[in-house]
């Protein structure tokens, strides 16, 4: 009878953007699935949210963009990770992203890319097949 | 090396990966928390509390600019409530403090509270000596958005900071027993607000008539602030200082290490217990159950039983 392991995310919207519904409704589709869900909220830089991601030991990283800066902010978050020994956070997108630009994300390291219109159990059910709180002690 | 040696040298990723096991509860994090105990003790912990609302976070986020002007390290924990239907949080305080969020001497983690009653998370004195042992001067512990019995912030930190906001009630409120009797610093936020200098004269005539407890000497002061012009956040910065130099000389800090001492051990023999019942011989956890249900025997009886059992 251990106690079960909690998910942590979070959740944010790098760069200048102010369309925040999206990121709202995933963070709030998160707790209702019993998700702890880190809300950082708008205009955050690659650095507070890789910081922040580091600081909070959370298992995945949800960014969301409107802005059409994806191709430079998502690769730039996945740079740092790595740099600052947050490597094995696994990284989603959603937001407005052409799909000509998906599998070129997903090449720098994005996991996923969830577009407008997903189901909210997609997105549950993906992170729960894809992503284990994390059991190493040692980092 | 071990996490904790890695911990004791300011490692965030280590830091933060031993909070996570804290709080899971995860084999081998209670046994570093062992080794990280006797480096604690040194930080200044300010709890920060209030109703949902009034400015905690947002006059926190203020805070750290203040002490890191000084070029003190900051650690903050940030409890915020978990849902008791699903068992999720949204863990929000970090918004307001985000400008800090790329300063290497500010560490800052949010914890849920689940289902932990009081306005704290079990693992929430674990993470502050986890910051404590990091070399963290000031540590900012932010209480769930409470209630007026919600005290057990008072119990963990040094100073406690109680942030009201103006419309929250009158004179006959400023009466009620509670976290108004715990509270050592008073601030008054949105002052910008009408009501805030009634709120002000209602408090400080209750806090004229406060008797000598030892929470009442040298601070007990009321201020204004408009966390979100940081205006008046310095006077708070200055007063939670001069009230920790204060408390260093005047005996009162070591009572509150013996106080938080007990209580820590208060907590730890009831979290020994539920772990012994959770890791015990199910079958024979089972039959003491049965025989309580049938009242063959009592509580009190079975807890002597288990207790027989641990040594």
């Amino acid at each position: 009878m251990k106690p079960q392991r909690k998910f942590r995310v979070l959740i944010a919207k790098p760069g200048l953007d102010g369309h925040d519904r999206g990121a709202k409704v995933i963070a709030r589709s998160y707790r209702d699935a019993g998700f702890e869900v880190v809300y950082l909220g708008l205009h955050q830089t690659p650095e507070q949210i890789v910081n922040a991601a580091i600081q909070e030991d959370v298992d995945l990283i949800g960014i969301s963009c409107h802005s059409g800066a994806h191709m430079y902010l998502f690769p730039e978050i996945i740079k740092l990770l790595r740099e600052k020994g947050g490597g094995d956070i696994t990284v989603i997108g959603g937001g407005i992203i052409p799909r000509e630009d998906i599998a070129e994300l997903k090449k720098t390291g994005v996991k996923e890319i969830f577009l407008p219109g997903t189901p909210m159990d997609k997105i549950i059910n993906w992170t729960r097949e894809n992503v284990k709180p994390v059991d190493r002690i040692d980092r | 090396m071990g996490l904790s040696e890695n911990i004791l040298l300011g490692d965030v990723l280590s830091a933060a990966r031993l909070i996570r096991f804290l709080e899971d509860e995860v084999d081998g994090a209670a046994e570093e928390m062992d080794i990280l105990y006797q480096h604690t003790g040194h930080a200044h912990v300010i709890g920060i509390t209030g109703a949902p609302g009034v400015g905690k976070s947002t006059l926190l986020g203020c805070l750290i600019g203040q002490f890191r002007q000084k070029n003190m390290k900051v650690g903050v924990v940030a409890v915020d409530p978990s849902s008791p239907f699903s068992g999720g949080a949204i863990l929000g305080d970090r918004v307001r403090m985000q400008t800090y969020g790329v300063d290497a001497d500010v560490f800052i983690r949010s914890l849920a509270s689940r289902g932990w009653k009081g306005g704290l998370s079990r693992a929430t004195v674990s993470t502050v000596h986890v910051m404590d042992a990091m070399g963290k001067d000031i540590i900012l512990v932010e209480a769930v958005g409470s209630g007026q019995a919600d005290i057990d912030i008072a119990n963990v930190s040094d100073t406690t900071v109680l942030v009201m906001s103006p419309g929250a009630g009158d004179d006959v409120q400023m009466m009620k027993a509670g976290i108004l009797e715990a509270a050592d610093i008073f601030v008054i936020n949105k002052a910008d607000v009408a009501g805030a200098e009634q709120l002000r004269q209602a408090l400080q005539a209750m806090l004229s008539l406060s008797g000598n407890s030892a929470r009442t000497e040298y601070a007990r002061t009321v201020l204004m602030t408009e966390a979100n012009y940081d205006k008046g956040i310095g006077d708070v910065a200055e007063t939670l200082i001069k009230r920790w130099n204060y408390i260093k000389t005047n005996g009162e800090i070591e009572k509150r290490r013996r106080e938080q001492a007990r209580l820590e051990l208060t907590w730890a023999v009831e979290d020994y217990l539920r772990k012994h019942m959770d890791t015990m011989d199910q079958g024979q956890l089972t039959n003491m159950i049965d025989k309580l249900a049938q009242r063959k025997t009592n509580p009190r009886s079975v807890v002597r039983e288990i207790i027989v059992q641990i040594s």
